[in-house]
This record gives structure tokens, C-alpha cells and sequence, in this order.
């Protein structure tokens, strides 16, 4: 019988294999951040072990950095103190680090990607749950807890028990002005967000084959929400001309070799998943969360549900705490909810297209005079790149603020937070209760729908748009 | 992690059931950067209480916590069980423990000793009437002797050769160690390298 890409990745890293024990997988890359490293780091000098593989870690820091004056020194103690934590654990263990202000600083999962470390048929771990994000490449990557961060560091593996799979197949066309944002946000109100649990997803079908590498990633990136581990989509030539180039990937004859090997991953024909969900791409439409968990979600032209629509019980309970949480009435148009805050940024959506596709929205128009909005690329690169565009003068005459790369708003470790009782559109992945600021209220939406409402200052998509007045100059 | 043959130190009776891991260290110890100093955590909330077990004299240098069914209820962190190593708590014995937290113990070098609920009864009471009094463990034997008492506990083979042995998760995996350098040596030279720091 085939196998599935998923199993072929497992596969082709068991170290050890014994019945009765879970498999000892290897792992091919390991990316690490300030937050859930530093007590793996005391484990090893407390046994006195060394990293097994410092060439195969990378980190970063991401989750508590400011994104105004990066130049100056962290100001919240807790902060500074676990950035300079992970500064010393990397000097003496002899690992890269991107620190605040590197050229190559950023989030995690938008950095690995764009150096080309990110590569089909790769084993990746992080301690951090996005690192699903990753297996837009055909990668197998996943989230890991602070001790297994420590077995890794020291062991470069990891036992673990296998996965189920399951197929999300996407048929036709994603229509006009519908980005995969809206695409997994769909998937996730569909299985809901247990729906995924034990499961690695495998999203195939012609809409997906038709996203770019970037789209991929937001879709893989959420994979999570939905209770999976991991999602995946086989490589193919959108893969390889993103990967190709890159300062990680390989050169001349060796990248016909990759390129080979990378095309064999794919899931055989006659392979089985052991669930299978099929979403018609071309029925979609923008979509929005109005709760307080990913799963709770509705295309934008709805309204907030009534919450004794719900059949369940715990749903139903779950969307009544939701809209007291949120302060929503049932029955309220989804495009009539006002917000105070547009946060454009994370490792969901806080690329250069995802900044080009919002730019295109707010070109030539103004924000709506009660809205503040955040752009925060996902790395300094980006960043670069977003200026070297002229990307950043659009934000900023526009009314945004532009700021530097890191986490953000996604999680409000740093400054960037909402106040109690601030409502926000936000492009990140979780939309959980004081999430992005204690009584804050989020509403996840994609990039160009954070535009659009920060022009008109109510949840909308660009088609709710006037008409963009002629570009001057 | 050290291995754990027998072990005497003075019991504690900690006349409470359903003990969640929120009870054993709240949340707001969880910000830390370390993974050991977390004794200050234990209990936090109940040692405010003067009458609180611990803050008696007797019982403070305890290293045996006897408690009441469903001990490690709750939230999957490890600080709970660094928290009670920390304190120095060697060994916990209950009638019943909440999967997760035993296996975090077990990982830890922390013994969860289970008996059955009549014996948790004798020893609490024996200890409850006989402060200061030590209890002794035996793990090869599975045996707990307290005063005049001798129970029995359960523990899954398993983790009893773990501890037996001192061998922690990664102690586990490094037994392969041949085995991953013999993966390594197979492993495409195409694979990226990050390269070390220079410093
Ligand atoms: S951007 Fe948000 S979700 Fe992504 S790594 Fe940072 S905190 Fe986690």
C-alpha cells in the first residue's frame, strides 16, 4: 500500500524503532526563541550535557521585542532579562542567534523560510505551536514542549508515538479578493478546533496548488487551531522557485539532486488517510471570527450567530461566554462591529505579500479617524524589502504606524498591547480571551480585510471600498 | 536525574484530596527563567496559613508527602513537580494521582507512591498523632514503613526501573546513541547547516 507524504517524512528519520516504544524520530532542524528555551538550557548545564548539533539550531529572538527603539535597551524587566537569557545560553552552547536589531532578526517561522532552512522532506521542531507553519514546504514541523526542547538540544531527536492523517482537499477556485486566510479560517469553523487533534493535515487540491508559498504558510501556520500538530502540502514548482536562490538551499548539480528527491515525497496514489474532508475553494468567501476561539468564525457578510442556534450544548455555552466576552449581540452584522485597533503582522500574515496585498487596499486612502493600526513585518528582511517597495510611505501616509519586526500584538509580551475593552481586526492566529492584551477583544481577519477596516472603521473587505480615488504622482 | 533506591525523611500529612497542580504552584511563579528555585512556589497560597501543615515546626523539614486521593489534579505543568523537589520532597504517596502529573513526576525523579486508601488513612493518622515521625521507602520492595505500619504501593514497572536506574528522558534516548550517530553518518550531505556562532 502507498504511504502518505507524511508517513514517507516519518519514515525516512526513525532513528530507533522497538515494539512497545515510541519511535526515536531525528530531527533536521531546530529553531528556538527566548520564551520556552531557557529552562531546557539549565536542564543541560545541570547534567553537565553539551547540544548535539549546534550547526542544526538556529535562534531567534521574537516574542518580547519592542518594535519602537530597538536601538535602546529592552525596558520591561521580565523581558530583558529572558532576551539576555537566551543571548548567554547561545554564546555558550555556540549557536546562531539573530538577535534585536540583526539584519536577519524576526519571527521565528519567517525567518527559517526565508534563508532557505525551511526544506521538503525536513524534520523541524520549535518551541512554539506555529511551527506548523513550516510544512507548507512538505516539511514535517511541529510545536514542542520546554523539556522536549531540552531532549532535542541535547539529542537531536525526539520519541514520539505516530500521528493519524488526514486529507483537506480544497477543490476549484479561490474567487476574486478571497486569500487563504479566509481559506483555513473556513476549515477551522468546519472540523472546529479539536477537529484536527492526532492528526497530521495534508491540504491538497487545485486551490491550493494555485497559492503562492506565502499564502501556504498562513494556511499551514494555523493548522494548529484547528487541534492538529501539523499541516503539510507536497512540494512542487511554486515550492522549489521560492526555495531556490536562497542562501541555505542548494547549488548546481546538488539542487537537480534535491529537486528529485523533494519531487518523490508526494503522497502516492493508492495511499489512505484515515479521514478525509473535502471544502468547495470556490463557494468561499471572507471570513471573520466574531468569538473567542478560532473555531468561531462566519464569512463576513453574516451576522453574529445566536448563540441557542447551537445544536451542542458546549457550543452553545462556549458562544454565549464568546459574546459577553467580546460584547457582541447575537444578530449584529458582522460589518457593522466597530473597531479601535488593526494589527497587520505575525507568523499568519506578516509577509511581504501580505503587506503588499493590504498596501494595495490603503493606497490613496485615509484611515477612519477612530482607528489606530499596527504594521509589523515578520522580519527584518521583510521590512527591508517592504521600503525598498515604498511600502512603508503607504502605510504611514495612510495614517499607520510602521514598526519593526517581531511577535507583536499576535501575543503582547512586549508594549504592543490592547487596552480592556479595545476591539482589534487582527491578522494573527488566535483571537483567545486577553490574548493580545488583558480584556482585549480580537478579530481575526486576513490582510486585506485589516485594510479595509481600517479605512472604513467597521469589520469590511475591499469590495465595501469606494472606489480608490486616482492615484496622484 | 539521581537514581532512587530507598529513602527516609520525615513525613508530612497533607490531609487534602483533589490537590491541583495550581495548588501545589500558581501560575504567576511561571514567568521565571529558571527551573529550580521554585520551593518559594509551593503551596503558596495555603502556607499563608499559619495552621497550614508545613508551617508547623515538626512537619517543615519534610521529605515524604503523605496526601489524599487525586493528587496533581489539573493544568500539565512541570513546575509542580520542581516545586516539591525543590521544597525536597522525595516521595508523595496517595491513593490516586492524575496521569500527567505522574508522569512528570516519574521524568522528574520524583516517586509517586500509590496505596490504597486505607493504608493512606493509617499513615496519615500515625502521622497526624506522631509529628516529626520519619518514613522510610523502599522501591526495589515497594514498601512504605512508618512507625508501628508496613504498606504496600503500587507503581507502573516502568517507571519503577527508570528511577531504579536514574534515567531520565534524555538518559533514555542516549542509550541509542549509537544509533543516532550511525543516522547521522546517513543523512544527506544536501541537508542545510545553520552553521555555528563565532562566538
Ligand atoms: S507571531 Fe504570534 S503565533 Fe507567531 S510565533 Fe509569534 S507569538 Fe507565536
Amino acid at each position: 500500500m502507498g504511504r502518505t507524504m507524511a508517513e514517507k517524512v516519518w519514515d525516512a528519520h526513525v532513528v530507533h524503532r522497538a515494539e512497545g516504544e515510541p519511535d526515536l524520530l531525528y530531527i533536521d532542524m531546530h529553531l528556538i526563541h527566548e520564551v520556552t528555551s531557557p529552562q531546557a538550557f539549565e536542564g543541560l548545564r545541570q547534567a553537565g550535557r553539551p547540544v548535539r548539533r549546534p550547526d542544526l539550531t538556529l535562534a531567534t529572538e521574537d516574542h518580547n521585542v519592542p518594535t519602537l527603539h530597538i536601538d535602546q535597551p529592552i525596558a520591561d524587566p521580565t523581558s530583558r532579562k529572558q532576551v539576555e537569557t537566551l543571548r548567554a545560553n547561545c554564546a555558550e552552547f555556540g549557536i546562531r542567534l539573530y538577535p534585536m536589531g540583526d539584519a536577519e532578526q524576526g519571527i521565528v517561522h519567517v525567518v527559517g523560510p526565508q534563508r532557505g532552512l525551511t526544506q521538503p522532506g525536513m524534520t523541524i521542531v520549535c518551541g512554539d505551536s506555529h511551527t506548523s507553519t513550516h510544512g507548507a514546504f512538505g516539511a514535517l514541523a511541529f510545536g514542542i514542549g520546554t523539556s522536549e526542547v531540552e531532549h532535542v538540544l541535547a539529542t537531536q531527536t525526539l520519541p514520539l508515538r505516530p500521528f493519524k492523517t488526514m486529507a483537506i482537499t480544497v477543490t476549484g477556485e479561490l474567487p476574486h479578493g478571497v486569500s487563504s486566510k479566509d481559506l483555513i479560517l473556513a476549515v477551522i469553523a468546519k472540523i472546529g478546533t479539536g477537529g484536527g487533534q492526532g492528526y497530521v493535515l495534508e491540504y491538497r487540491g487545485e486551490a491550493i496548488r494555485a497559492l503562492s508559498m506565502e499564502a501556504r504558510m498562513t494556511i499551514c501556520n494555523m493548522s494548529i487551531e484547528a487541534g492538529a500538530r501539523a499541516g503539510m502540502i507536497a512540494p512542487d514548482q511554486t515550492t522549489f522557485d521560492y526555495i531556490r536562490g536562497r542562501e541555505h538551499a542548494p547549488t548546481g548539480a546538488d539542487w537537480d539532486a534535491a529537486v528529485e528527491r523533494w519531487q518523490g515525497l508526494v503522497t502516492d496514489d493508492d495511499a489512505v488517510f484515515d479521514a478525509e474532508v473535502v471544502i468547495d475553494g470556490s463557494a468561499l468567501t471572507p471570513f471573520v471570527t466574531w468569538g473567542t476561539n478560532p473555531g468561531q468564525g462566519a464569512p463576513l457578510s453574516a451576522s453574529v450567530p445566536d448563540p441557542e442556534s447551537f445544536a451542542d450544548e458546549g457550543e452553545r455555552q462556549a458562544a454565549q461566554r464568546a459574546l459577553a466576552y467580546m460584547d457582541l449581540a447575537a444578530g449584529t452584522l458582522l460589518r457593522d462591529i466597530r473597531v479601535d485597533t488593526v494589527f497587520l503582522g505575525s507568523c499568519t500574515n506578516g509577509r511581504i505579500e501580505d503587506l503588499r496585498a493590504a498596501a494595495d487596499v490603503l493606497r490613496g486612502r485615509r484611515i477612519d479617524p477612530n482607528v489606530r493600526m499596527l504594521v509589523v513585518p515578520g522580519s527584518m528582511r521583510v521590512k527591508v524589502q517592504a521600503e525598498r517597495e515604498g511600502l512603508d510611505k503607504v502605510f504611514t501616509d495612510f495614517g499607520a504606524e510602521w514598526r519593526s519586526a517581531g511577535c507583536s500584538m499576535c501575543l503582547g509580551m512586549n508594549p504592543d498591547q490592547l487596552t480592556p475593552g479595545e476591539r482589534c481586526a487582527s491578522t494573527s492566529n488566535r483571537n483567545f480571551e486577553g490574548r493580545q492584551g488583558k480584556g482585549g477583544r480580537t478579530h481575526l481577519v486576513s490582510p486585506v480585510v485589516a485594510a479595509a477596516t481600517a479605512v472604513r472603521g467597521t469589520l469590511s473587505a475591499p469590495a465595501d471600498l469606494d472606489p480608490q480615488p486616482a492615484l496622484v504622482g | 536525574m539521581k537514581a532512587f533506591s530507598t529513602h527516609t525523611g520525615v513525613g508530612i500529612p497533607l490531609r487534602r484530596s483533589n490537590v491541583d497542580t495550581d495548588q501545589i504552584i500558581p501560575a504567576v511563579y511561571l514567568k521565571r527563567i529558571s527551573r529550580t528555585g521554585f520551593e518559594d512556589g509551593l503551596f503558596a497560597a495555603w502556607r499563608a496559613d499559619p495552621a497550614f501543615v508545613l508551617n508547623d515546626e515538626a512537619y517543615r523539614a519534610g521529605s515524604v508527602l503523605v496526601a489524599g486521593p487525586d493528587f496533581g489534579t489539573g493544568s500539565s505543568r512541570e513546575h509542580a513537580v520542581w516545586a516539591l523537589m525543590d521544597y525536597g520532597i522525595r516521595v508523595v504517596i496517595s491513593p490516586r494521582f492524575a496521569d500527567i502529573f505522574r508522569g512528570n513526576a516519574g521524568k522528574g525523579g520524583l516517586l509517586a507512591a500509590q496505596v490504597t486508601p486505607d493504608d493512606d488513612e493509617l499513615l496519615l493518622k500515625w502521622l497526624e498523632n506522631h509529628p516529626g515521625d520519619s518514613v522510610s521507602v523502599d522501591l526495589a520492595e515497594q514498601r512504605i514503613t512508618c512507625g508501628p505500619l508496613s504498606v504496600a504501593f503500587q507503581i507502573d514497572p516502568y517507571t519503577k526501573w527508570r528511577l531504579l536506574e536514574g534515567l531520565d528522558d534524555i538518559a533514555l534516548t542516549l542509550r541509542h546513541a549509537d544509533s543516532i550517530t550511525q543516522f547521522e553518518a546517513t543523512r544527506s550531505a544536501l541537508l542545510p547547516t545553520v552553521g555555528a556562532s563565532a562566538a
